[in-house]
């Protein structure tokens, strides 16, 4: 870096197109993690977007929010919907859960940028602690999200009547828990289709993060990054973390506030 | 060679204390327009205005995540471009497909 003298990085010694020149003044690994997140933002903005275009091809429910039945008719509320919290059985916590998992997150975003910043310090102490802090929020993170799952899957006490094409092809009507991709209890079968697919998407992309994250602790924590001379590596997974992050906020709008 | 004791060779730079309290700054505004967001989900009406403030409010969120916690705003600008500027085929993406989904609306009722 000390090696350029003008502002847009070109070498002294061999001119602009004499090769060496760092132009976005960025090393090679930071470069093609942006790269990756702008192409993973397309993938996770085809994915909300198509939401979207589903969710207004259907009609609304536009009774009485106190009267919500579950149909294949109409698309759901989602604060009806996502209501349960773990040991409160049969409490009617509108949205209540999924602000914890959002707090949770956002909360290790925060330790997340803690540690890079202790990166730009080489302070190994402080990057140890702060991943530590980040693996923590990552892991309850995905314990929440697999309670969600798994109450999206085994249903409500009550079920809803539901008259669809089951998989022998034939025309039924009976009493529907819970879902899975064929019908659900909620709303039309791309409800839950979408849910299954964005949110398990995104929490793939969390179990990824977790695992980059336990091997930049492990080491940063015995010291290989002191050895290379510097804490980069913290940086990368920092944008990786940040992404995830950052996903979450648009599926957090788009699925459980509109 | 020397036995290597595993022991920082790196000098440590003192905290920062203003970067910091600047994280635990944004950390915050990012909690405040959430809790924001959570109350208006139960206190307005759902309907276009309601929609157009979550997303609004979204974009301003993920400003301040690429901005502050990803250090994009630190980048040079040719970069920054080269991330930001892509975007914008987004928005064409939303239009077509939400008028797509409309369309398929009144086909089917």
């Amino acid at each position: 870096m000390s090696a350029h003298s003008t502002a847009i990085g070109v070498s002294s010694k061999r001119g602009v197109w004499g090769g060496g020149n760092e132009p976005l003044k960025a090393s090679y690994g930071k470069l093609m993690m942006w790269f990756f997140l702008l192409s993973d933002i397309f993938t996770f903005a085809a994915f909300l977007i198509s939401y979207l275009a589903i969710r207004v091809s259907y009609p609304a429910y536009a009774g009485p929010a106190d009267s919500f039945v579950g149909s294949n008719e109409y698309w759901p509320i989602p604060e009806l919907v996502f209501e349960a919290v773990p040991f409160l059985h049969g409490v009617h916590a509108p949205l209540v859960f999924v602000g914890i998992m959002t707090f949770i997150l956002i909360s290790s975003s925060v330790t997340m940028v803690l540690a890079v910043e202790a990166g730009h310090r080489n302070d190994r102490n402080d990057v140890v602690k702060w991943m530590l802090w980040t693996m923590v929020g990552g892991i309850t993170f995905l314990g929440c999200q697999a309670w969600e799952w798994s109450h999206f899957i085994h249903g409500t006490d009550g079920g809803s009547v539901l008259t669809y094409i089951n998989s022998l092809n034939r025309e039924v009507t009976e009493t529907v828990f819970g879902a899975n991709l064929t019908v659900n209890e909620y709303g039309p079968a791309a409800f839950a289709q979408l849910f299954f697919f964005i949110t398990g998407f995104h929490g793939f992309h969390v179990t990824i993060g977790v695992v980059l994250l336990f091997l930049c602790f492990y080491q940063a924590a015995v010291g290989v990054y002191d050895k290379r001379g510097h804490y980069e590596m913290v940086e990368k997974i920092g944008l990786y973390w940040h992404f995830v992050d950052l996903v979450w906020v648009f599926v957090f709008t788009l699925f459980y506030l509109i | 060679m020397e036995i290597q004791e595993n022991k920082s060779t790196l000098e440590v730079i003192p905290r920062n204390n203003e970067k910091i309290k600047k994280i635990w700054k944004t950390a915050g505004i990012l909690l405040a327009i959430t809790v924001a967001e959570f109350i208006m989900a139960f206190t307005m009406d759902r309907g276009l205005l309601l929609y157009f403030l979550f997303i609004a409010l979204t974009i301003w969120k993920a400003k301040y995540i690429m901005m502050e916690f990803m250090h994009l705003g630190d980048e040079v600008k040719p970069l920054f471009y080269s991330i930001i500027v892509p975007l914008i085929f987004l928005v064409w993406l939303v239009i077509a497909l939400v008028k797509e989904g409309t369309d398929i609306f009144m086909m089917r009722w």
